[in-house]
């Protein structure tokens, strides 16, 4: 299952892309309208990319009404990510949703590094989330957590049912001129190629603590790729900074993911899920286990 | 919205700047003002660039090599291959009846093309110095002025003026002429709405250039910030 990372993709302004998605995951939507950060919202570094969008979004109201039915004519299952600031920004987002036709699952997004962190943890999110909704809930975790796997564990303890590993990584660019932030805001999230071992070594983690299913991304630019995030745990991959410089990329992955399965003697992508876990290396102790909540 | 492998043809220099040359590919140029995304090779993100010349067979592409991106297809050679997505984003309208082009430095790439659709038009052109004004060969027959003076100064009432260049000098295009088209740039990661990275102010609120974009009606425009009055 091939899906878009929130945020990398608009399937109003590029339905053809959208439709080629096993699932549309949207940009993030808040419960008020938000402008975004000020230009310059991107820099390109020698592996990958900064951006600082800062969840620009019409808010929950304007997307129920002018957004979700003009997605659900796409017919592509759809995937909402939200986020907010506090545990009830959350419920009051997934309360709102919870009765919305075509929407498949929601992704809450506790880790955008652009953005005020909320003030809430994981758990106490996830826990308001699934107390406001039946609808799938898949936790979107940050890769600068001490521990990964304790957040996972903490957000399967609070009622997940996925886990989506990983946002961004918290990354500087200077001009090379003038030695100045290129992004207006300083720092923004990084993403590309340089992120790829990082979200490997997060589904790895998060597949071993918890089992529950994983959206894995983060560096995804080919089918091996996502083959060996699936083998590290992820039952699903998403295509986040390659989608920019090739929107054909969704399809060309799938048939490359497909390829390099079956030359591996899996007979579908599923099949290889967890293979990086088996026989040898299996025990290996992966990471010094902290507790979920360190206060 | 089109991707095709293209082919290097040629990179000519054009005084600092740079005159590349690929395949068409099977790829329409589009209108003039619109733009296509180039992946230079070894990097993560392809460069927005408008059309220059579209020449038989072959797209032409004016560059100006400051960064890793645009100095990566400044080094490019002939029969390397590269991918390219366009035509993208909104050009400038043609029903115009006294047509004066007005561009300044690497804001002049879009002009050549939107002279020979318009069946030639005057063009007013600001350079910052004499080896970058060696551009102006692209516009046979253009007025050319170089840094201290401004193209603005030289702007005469009752032309429909279409025009593109640095930040400063569309502001003053547009206080001077307000029913200008203005071609506007910024930094774009895909080109086609996915990545809200060129979002710019229009009229009050943030919207990204590459889908509203580039080429917009003068009068949509915010007054420019105080800095850049000042400047």
């Amino acid at each position: 299952m091939i899906l878009n990372a929130s945020g990398c993709l608009d399937a109003l302004t590029a339905a053809s892309v959208a439709r080629s998605l096993d699932a549309f995951v949207t940009k993030t939507v808040t419960p008020l309208p938000r402008a975004g950060n000020p230009p310059t919202r991107i820099a390109e570094t020698d592996a990958g990319m900064l951006n600082s969008i800062g969840l620009a979004n019409p808010g929950i109201d304007r997307f129920c009404v002018d957004v979700l039915p003009r997605l659900r004519e796409l017919g592509v299952p759809i995937w909402v990510s939200v986020g907010g600031f506090a545990a009830s920004d959350y419920a009051e987002l997934c309360a709102r949703l919870d009765g919305e036709a075509g929407v498949a699952a929601l992704e809450l997004n506790v880790s955008c590094p652009n953005v005020s962190s909320p003030v809430d943890a994981t758990e106490e999110i996830v826990r308001a989330a699934r107390a406001a909704t039946g609808k799938p809930l898949y936790t979107k975790l940050s890769p600068s957590a001490p521990d990964v796997a304790a957040a996972a564990e903490a957000a399967a303890q609070a009622g997940t049912d996925g886990l989506s590993v990983v946002n961004t990584l918290r990354g500087l660019a200077l001009d090379e001129r003038t030695l100045r932030p290129i992004v207006a805001t300083g720092a923004g999230g990084y993403s590309g190629p340089a992120l790829r071992p990082v979200a490997l070594a997060a589904a790895f983690a998060c597949y071993r603590a918890t089992g529950l299913p994983i959206v894995g991304m983060g560096g995804v630019e080919t089918g091996r790729h996502a083959l060996d995030l699936i083998a590290a745990g992820a039952s699903a991959v998403a295509l986040g900074t390659v989608l920019f410089r090739d929107p054909s990329a969704p399809g060309r992955i799938r048939a490359e993911l497909a390829a390099e399965a079956a030359s591996r003697g899996f007979a579908a992508p599923p099949d290889a899920r967890g293979a990086a876990h088996e026989g040898k290396g299996a025990s290996l102790p992966l990471l010094t286990k902290t507790p979920a909540k360190s206060q | 919205m089109r991707r095709a492998r293209a082919r290097t043809c040629g990179v000519e220099a054009v005084g600092p700047y740079v005159l590349l040359r690929v395949s068409r590919a099977g790829l329409e140029p589009g209108d003039p003002g619109q733009f296509f995304m180039l992946s230079p090779p070894g990097r993560v993100l392809p460069r927005p660039m408008s059309l220059c010349l579209a020449l038989p067979g072959e797209l032409g592409f004016l560059l100006d090599p400051i960064g890793p991106g645009t100095r990566a297809l400044a080094e490019l050679e002939p029969g390397d291959e590269l991918d390219v997505l366009g035509p993208l984003g909104n050009g400038f309208r043609l029903d115009v009846e006294r047509p004066l082009l007005v561009g300044g430095g690497i804001g002049i790439a879009p002009l050549p093309y939107l002279a020979e659709r318009l069946g030639g038009a005057p063009a007013l052109l600001g350079f910052r110095s004499a080896a970058h004004a060696e551009a102006a060969a692209l516009l046979p027959g253009a007025e050319v002025v170089l840094e201290p003076e401004y193209v603005t100064e030289r702007l005469r009432p009752g032309f429909d003026v279409l025009a593109c260049g640095p930040e400063p000098m569309l502001h003053a295009v547009a206080r001077l002429t307000p029913d200008a088209q203005l071609a506007w740039e910024a930094p774009m990661a895909c080109g086609y709405g996915a990545c809200y990275g060129c979002a710019v102010e229009i009229g009050g609120s943030l919207r990204r250039l590459c889908v509203d974009g580039p080429v917009l009606p003068a009068a949509d425009v915010a007054a420019p910030p105080a800095r850049e009055a000042a400047a």
